[in-house]
């Protein structure tokens, strides 16, 4: 299985294991990712997840104290990829299905016309289409709970609009090419917009501030 | 024990080094400008390093102090006044109950701290009483500070009087109009040319008016990549230096998001941040490439330095 290590910065490294969405490299990533979490390695911060990739971010201090002679990168990734090779390859199961609750409607579904227009799909399809799959969670990122998921359905995947919106509505559920997500409060995106939810996806007094995790599965019912 | 803000200036808000941990909720780490001023500062107070303390933009904030405490100034030079007469930069002052500190005139730099013997007390998110003004969470209420916001100072717990030590000339940082900031190859690197990254050590860059804590956008030759390459969201980093579609370059700051989808042709340097973080509008600035080993080597040397400091600061 390839990959490839570089550095992110003097305090971070990132494992990259393709440059493309799909599950089985999200699996990777993920399991990977937890696996060096759980590896005992000095000056450990975090190992985070993203599509393809996993990043490190670590204590150079600390990791340089114990690299004898080596920079901080190549004692870590040494370790790094006995970890990779030893790492389950199976496939992940789902942390936790999530559903959310999906308003529909001129208010809510800024973009639906246009994407059912761009489609040749009646908007009615293109949510009954939308709800009828459990999606995963690939990675958080953009915002602070913000999730990736996918993947949409072939028939109703849109690209992003051409001018991002500069406040996107708390709450909207939208689209990207195959990949879906929603807006934990209002931001300026450009995503193609088909619902709101009115879930909170993102609490920061909450122990476990965000809705949804890497990893989770995610349905959409109408509210 | 407090300061009452009697102007907020542009932007001023309550930071520290961040929350580091929390990129794969999305949640960025935040936190100061100039890493290097802050924990020189905090230090210098005899605060723990990570302490929080005011971050100010030009026009700066204008404060006034409740109750006896000691402070120092540092990272941009914006002419620190109080009571009206100037005073130094990288130096404990006292200051007695109802001073005022205001900053009146931008000398070098652009973004100037605060920091406060016993730290800028707010309430903790994940760790940390830095301001994510985006998530609203954090700092002061997750905003910026306004007139009429009382920020509360932790006890000082200083066994004596720290008035006049100062950060020797050496130790500050070296900020320039015109620096030469090292980077280090970024995850796409390969997307340049010999040529290309010829043009990128040699030119000049210069910081336009659309920069921010999330980024700073430089306007300079245009650097075009060897081949078109989509890229799959990852990581991204505060120093990372993202190319456009257009063929410019923006540099991700201390608001960065977590991850991004532009080619990463370079890094900074963590010993070079600082130098960067103090530039505004119009400032220029040219990149030279250095290996990992020199980058983490520079930045052992600055936490050498800091400890040194410290040392030095207690052993009196």
């Amino acid at each position: 299985m390839k990959y490839r290590i570089f550095p992110l910065s003097e305090n971070a490294l990132t494992i990259e294991f393709g440059n493309e969405i799909s599950p089985d490299l999200n699996d990777r990533a993920m399991t990977v990712a937890d696996a060096i979490a759980d590896a005992g390695l000095p000056g450990l911060i975090e190992a985070s997840p993203a599509y393809s990739s996993v990043t490190v971010f670590y204590d150079l201090s600390a990791v340089k104290r114990a690299s004898a002679g080596m920079t901080a990168f190549a004692f870590l990734s040494s370790a790094i990829d006995s970890i990779v090779r030893k790492a389950r390859k199976a496939g992940r199961a789902v942390e936790k299905t999530v559903e959310i609750p999906l308003r529909i409607g001129k208010e809510f579904s800024l973009d639906l016309e246009y994407i059912a227009s761009e489609r040749g799909v009646s908007p009615d399809e293109v949510i009954e289409i939308f709800l009828s799959r459990t999606y995963r969670v690939y990675m958080l990122g953009f915002l602070p709970g913000f999730a990736y998921m996918g993947d949409v359905d072939e028939r109703i995947a849109t690209g992003r609009r051409a001018t991002p919106r500069l406040k996107v509505p708390k709450g909207s559920v939208a689209i990207a090419g195959r990949q879906t997500g929603i807006y934990p409060f209002e931001s300026p995106g450009g995503w193609q917009v088909i619902g709101r939810t009115s879930l909170e996806m993102f609490e920061p007094s909450k122990k476990n501030p965000c809705r949804v995790e890497p990893g989770d599965g995610v349905r959409f019912v109408i509210e | 024990m407090g300061m009452l803000i009697k102007k907020a200036g542009i932007l001023t808000t309550v930071q520290d080094l961040g929350r580091e941990g929390y990129s794969r909720l999305g949640i960025n780490p935040g936190g100061v400008l100039d890493r290097a001023a802050a924990r020189l500062l905090n230090v210098l107070v005899g605060n723990e390093e990570g302490a929080a303390l005011i971050e100010t933009h030009f026009p700066a904030v204008e404060v006034q102090f409740d109750s006896k405490c000691e402070i120092a100034v540092g990272g941009a030079d914006l002419t620190p006044c109080i009571n009206g007469r100037e005073v130094s930069n990288w130096t404990v002052h006292t200051i007695a109950k109802g001073d005022v500190l205001k900053f009146r005139a931008k000398r070098l730099g652009n973004r100037a701290y605060i920091a406060v013997s016993g730290g800028v007390k707010v309430p903790e998110w994940l760790g940390s009483s830095s301001t994510n003004l985006r998530a609203v969470a954090g700092g002061f209420d997750g905003r910026r500070l306004v007139a009429g916001d009382a920020v509360k100072i932790g006890r000082c717990g200083n066994t004596k009087s720290l008035q006049g030590k100062a950060i020797s000339h050496s130790l500050r940082p070296c900020y320039g109009g015109f620096p030469k900031v090292r980077v280090i190859d970024g995850g796409e690197s390969f997307l340049l040319s010999k040529d290309t990254r010829k043009t990128f050590t040699t030119s000049p860059f210069k910081v336009t008016p659309e920069s921010d804590r999330m980024g700073f956008r430089l306007s300079g030759p245009k650097l075009p990549m060897k081949k078109n390459y989509e890229m799959v969201t990852s990581a991204a980093a505060f120093g990372t230096v993202q190319l456009l579609p257009d063929g410019q370059l923006v540099v991700l700051m201390a608001d960065h998001q977590t991850t991004g989808g532009y080619p990463r042709i370079a890094t900074l340097i963590s010993a070079d941040l600082p130098l960067l973080a103090q530039l505004g509008p119009g400032d220029k600035l040219t990149f030279d490439f250095v290996t990992i080993d020199e980058a983490e080597s520079l930045s052992l040397d600055f936490e050498r330095d800091l400890n040194l400091l410290k040392l030095a600061l207690n052993a009196r």
